[in-house]
């Protein structure tokens, strides 16, 4: 069937982001909230990271290009920025992320730019990923819950 | 990890309806999630996104004619830590130190950091507890259980009881849900329960 189809695609795309180690147990967590009448919530909350943040990455631009480079403040957006990241489940950025407070912590300029670069990458691409990954799930149908991967 | 539905018990849904939980974040992600978290286990919630907006709502701020004065209930609070301006720890001091119906709310501390200092200092002003981010659907629930039941701290003051780090988190849970069922708990909440404490 069709649709059994999609399921097993869905399941499949899912358990792939997360042996990526893109995604971790708050995504699902996040899943376990859905209902009938929030069918969509993951999706939601996704999509409102990304908008929120984008604000972030603007501000983190900004402050990478000063010179010398204000770590303080570079920390600071970094705890933001990782923080609603681990809210969704977005575990390789979140790695990223405290990667880069790391470098904060040590006054590493170069180590900062470069691993924003890094996490820049993973955070973009992630976006697409699970834009593909809700996109076959409303396919599937409501029945696509909260479904643990191994 | 706990199967959702297995740690509500005995509630009738007019009761859990009615509590109304007041959430704190600085951020709108957080804010969302914490929301859903709180409704989806049943409760009112309003969320606001500063302590200085929190008072407000509570009619703690001098403030007479702002909305929380004509005796909005709110039966627990939930506040996030590091927020610009009024700090989560700074929102539960001022709390605390109402001489009236208001320091008795039960107020939980979240925070994405794992910072012993901070723990202690939240439980000492009052904190009932502080929860590690990110916060999961069987912590609210295991929070409203508690209080639902009058098993959270006792009305009034500081606690007399500092949480030592070398308790263990079972022992720790055993102090403050005497007439819950606990049945031996998952690996993964052992270890969450640990990195909290």
């Amino acid at each position: 069937m069709d649709r059994n189809n999609c399921r097993r695609q869905v399941a499949a795309m899912k358990q792939s982001l997360f042996d990526q180690g893109l995604l971790d147990e708050q995504f699902i967590q996040l899943e376990e909230l859905q209902d009938d009448a929030n069918p969509n919530f993951v999706e939601e909350i996704v999509t409102l990271y990304y908008r929120d943040s984008s604000r972030l990455i603007s501000n983190l631009e900004q402050t990478l290009e000063r010179n010398p480079l204000d770590f303080n403040k570079l920390d600071t957006i970094m705890h933001q920025f990782k923080g609603s990241s681990s809210s969704i489940g977005a575990k390789k950025v979140k790695a990223e992320s405290s990667l880069i407070r790391e470098y904060c912590r040590t006054g590493n300029a170069e180590g900062c730019r470069k691993s924003y670069q890094q996490m820049k990458k993973e955070y973009v691409a992630l976006r697409k990923k699970l834009e593909n990954y809700f996109q076959l799930a409303r396919q599937a149908g409501p029945l696509e819950r909260a479904c643990r991967p191994k | 990890m706990a199967i959702s539905g297995d740690v509500l018990r005995d509630f009738s849904p007019e009761v859990v309806g009615e509590f109304h939980v007041l959430a704190v974040d600085d951020s709108f992600v957080d804010r969302k999630v914490i929301e859903r978290l709180l409704k989806f286990t049943s409760c009112k919630v309003t969320v606001v996104e500063s302590g200085t907006r929190a008072l407000q709502y509570l009619g703690l701020d001098g403030d007479t004619s702002s909305i929380g004065f004509d005796g909005v209930k709110v039966n627990m609070i939930m506040t996030d830590y590091s927020m610009p301006g009024m700090t989560g720890y700074e929102l539960l001091k001022k709390i605390k130190q109402e001489s009236s119906v208001f320091r008795e709310i039960p107020v939980v501390v979240m925070s994405s950091e794992n910072i012993l200092t901070r723990i202690d200092s939240c439980l000492e002003e009052g904190a009932e507890e502080f929860l590690l981010k990110p916060v999961k659907l069987s912590d609210v629930k295991r929070l409203t259980d508690f209080i639902l039941r009058g098993e959270g701290k006792q009305v009034g003051g500081k606690r007399s009881q500092k949480r030592s780090r070398s308790d263990d988190f079972v022992s720790s849970l055993s102090t403050s849900c005497s007439s819950c069922d606990l049945s031996s708990p998952s690996p993964s909440e052992i270890s969450s329960k640990k990195s909290r404490l």
